[in-house]
């Protein structure tokens, strides 16, 4: 907790919010399409194809859809830390 | 040794570990009792959250519900953990830069008022009651189902557990049992799972045994389970008889109210930084669809064995002809029937139980005892079954903990000390935290163990509160520098006002005209939450526009908050 804050100019500052914005829209974009698309809207239209033994778009929405969460969270994670180093604003990590 | 020993064996072993981290992980000051210190690892906390989350509902009921609602069950699985999408996209990495204690903390801060304080406080208080009555019955439902203890003194000792660890160690204390407590129920959710999948599939893994082929037969288990509830009259396992729409809003409710429930939110402010609070959501997602993409399968293979036991089969050992090859109803079906939870009328007479759609049924099952009758059902070893109790015992008293805190920390922080007496010290705060704690944890053991009968119905309730107001509120404070102080306040009284009004008449006024015809769009009281904070945008949206902007100190404080820890912006003179 301990330490000086530094501090950053308002243009760095909008340009970083600007490129997280860009971002997190895509991923939830991505979000919605597995869980509300693939999971409920188009699943009638999925369960014609099969994953293993499960209709795909009963698989998705009891399955599928979680894993892809996941990948979206770590993908945040990652992408924001790069981000962060670009704009010379990283956060100290142990 | 027999399954009551293993019962009381796990039990007391896990117990005396919870009191131990308790007494090692004491808190000495408010930013102890509230937030740890700010300063647990993520991956700790992450696990520290997936116990909090992940109650008696989740551990006990889900994958029963699943069981018999097929592909309906999708909305709690997708439900559930979609929402830690939005908790680490939206909210964790900000609400920590935020840097204070409570979710009323940053409302009460953001929107400049007192009013949205104590709104937010009280919605914090009922929810977390809500949710906690639940957690206190589920603890004296396993004492008086699997050690012949009575149920009251069931929530008794879970009352003195939680009493223990929370009173005295605060989110320290919580953090460090909530670990122990994520282990064992995680363990005792995947061993029998694990046993039931090798015994149906021929695979140990739940998640491919969940879409492999039923062992020897060269059908996939899903087709064959779906064959056989057809023929009995279901709907298709794979299928649902609700709407795209229901589907739909009730899924988002759940996501939503997910992450704007303080419970959940309060453990990202444990950790020491902004992109700490990202990789905690990361590794709370993690540990939790450990559990999730587990249920699903838990849930077929249950629906698959109690078909496949019960249905056809010859109740009194007597009647049966051993050399004909009939079924014989298992004695866990009778064990459980002493329970009441599971019932047989032998309506046709021919001493066989019938189990199929319609008036001609015969057996009626409560969903809540599928994963504790499970082990039974497969016939496992009795050390199994006591793992599963302590297993469900760990998940209910980690999210009573995690409850608590928010419950405690409402009263003497938020009512307390920013609203009532501002001038209290750091040392009258914390003392003030602690009478909270105990007070909360009696209360709740008397609604554990007086339910008001509508504890179940009541769940809706937090779910569609939390979406309906929370939610867009602490959207709306981070990503929407013109909220004001006005349109937060009018969206959240039209949130909750709607959504209160459309479950109050559904769920309590007029349950029976609670049909698909008469919801509004043909939505379920369940799902209305959606619609709640859709609202909610539309009115604080609409009336910050027409009302002044936020003063300038709040709105720079909008800034700092979305820059990373350690940061702040400039700004001129």
């Amino acid at each position: 907790m301990a330490g000086q804050l530094k501090s950053i100019d308002e243009k760095t500052m909008r340009a970083y919010w600007r490129a997280n914005i860009k971002l997190m829209l895509k991923l939830l974009a991505i979000w919605a399409l597995v869980s509300f698309g693939c999971g409920i809207l188009f699943r009638p239209f999925l369960d014609q194809f099969s994953i293993g033994g499960a209709p795909l778009g009963f698989w998705f929405a009891q399955q599928g859809a979680i894993y892809v969460f996941l990948i979206l969270i770590v993908v945040y994670i990652k992408a924001m830390a790069k981000l962060e180093r670009k704009f010379g604003v990283s956060q100290d990590e142990d | 040794m027999d399954a009551n020993f293993w019962t009381w064996f796990f039990v007391v072993g896990t117990f005396g570990l919870y009191i131990g981290i308790a007494i090692w992980a004491r808190a000495s000051s408010t930013d102890d009792f509230y937030v740890a210190g700010h300063d647990v690892p993520p991956l700790v906390n992450g696990m520290a959250t997936a116990a909090d989350w992940m109650s008696a509902a989740s551990f006990i009921s889900m994958a029963g519900l699943i069981a018999f609602m097929g592909y309906g069950g999708s909305i709690y699985l997708m439900g559930w953990t979609g929402g830690y999408v939005l908790l680490a996209l939206l909210f964790a990495p900000y609400l920590r830069k935020f840097g204070k204690f409570t979710v009323p903390d940053f409302v009460g801060d953001r929107y400049y008022s007192d009013a949205a304080r104590t709104v937010a406080a009280l919605c914090a208080l009922f929810v977390s009651f809500t949710y906690i009555a639940g957690q206190m019955k589920g603890v004296g439902v396993a004492f008086s189902s699997f050690l012949g203890v009575q149920f009251e003194v069931g929530v008794f000792i879970g009352m003195g557990i939680v009493f223990f660890y929370a009173v005295l160690g605060g989110m320290k204390g919580i953090t460090y049992t909530q670990v122990a407590q994520y282990c064992v129920l995680i363990f005792a959710y995947l061993v029998p799972a694990i046993f039931i999948s090798l015994m149906i599939t021929g695979n140990p893994v739940p998640q491919l045994g969940f879409i492999g082929e039923v062992k020897g037969e060269g059908i996939s288990m899903l087709a064959k389970l779906n064959d056989t509830v057809t023929q009995l009259g279901f709907t298709s396992y794979t299928s649902t008889d609700k709407s795209t729409i229901d589907m739909f809003f009730i899924t988002m409710a759940l996501m939503v109210g997910t992450a704007g429930l303080p419970h959940v939110i309060i453990r990202f402010f444990t950790v020491p930084s902004a992109a700490g609070a990202r990789k905690s959501a990361g590794w709370a997602l993690l540990f939790i669809a450990l559990l999730y993409t587990t249920a699903p399968a838990v849930g077929a293979f249950a629906r698959y064995n109690f078909v496949d036991t019960v249905h056809q089969s010859t109740y009194d050992i007597n009647d049966v002809n051993i050399n004909s090859g009939e079924k014989i109803t298992p004695q866990w079906f009778k064990d459980w029937e002493k329970t009441g939870l599971l019932k047989w009328d032998d309506k046709n007479g021919d001493g066989r139980l019938q189990y199929v759609a319609g008036a001609e049924n015969e057996v009626h099952v409560d969903r809540d005892i599928m994963v504790l009758a499970n082990p039974q059902i497969a016939a496992l070893p009795g050390w199994v079954i006591g793992l599963v109790v302590a297993g469900g015992l760990a998940a209910a008293l980690s999210t009573a903990a995690g409850l608590l805190l928010v419950i405690s920390s409402s009263i003497s922080h938020d009512i307390g000390r920013r609203l009532l007496l501002k001038d209290m010290s750091d040392k009258q705060e914390l003392r003030l935290a602690r009478v909270a704690a105990a007070i909360a944890v009696v209360l709740a053991g008397l609604l554990g163990i007086y339910p008001l009968g509508f504890v179940a119905q009541v769940v809706a309730f937090a779910f569609g509160l939390a979406a309906a107001s929370f939610f867009p509120i602490l959207l709306l404070g981070i990503f929407d520098k013109r909220m004001n102080k006005e349109g937060a306040i009018a969206g959240m009284l039209t949130g909750i006002g709607f959504t209160a009004a459309y479950i109050i008449y559904f769920k309590f006024i007029n349950p029976a005209a609670s049909t698909p015809d008469n919801w509004l769009f043909s939505i379920s009281p369940e799902g209305i939450g959606t619609l709640g904070m859709l609202l909610n945008f539309a009115v604080s949206l609409t009336v910050s526009r027409l009302t002044p902007p936020p003063p300038k100190h709040v709105q720079d404080m909008v800034d700092d908050i979305r820059v990373p820890s350690g940061f702040v912006v400039e700004r001129g003179e």
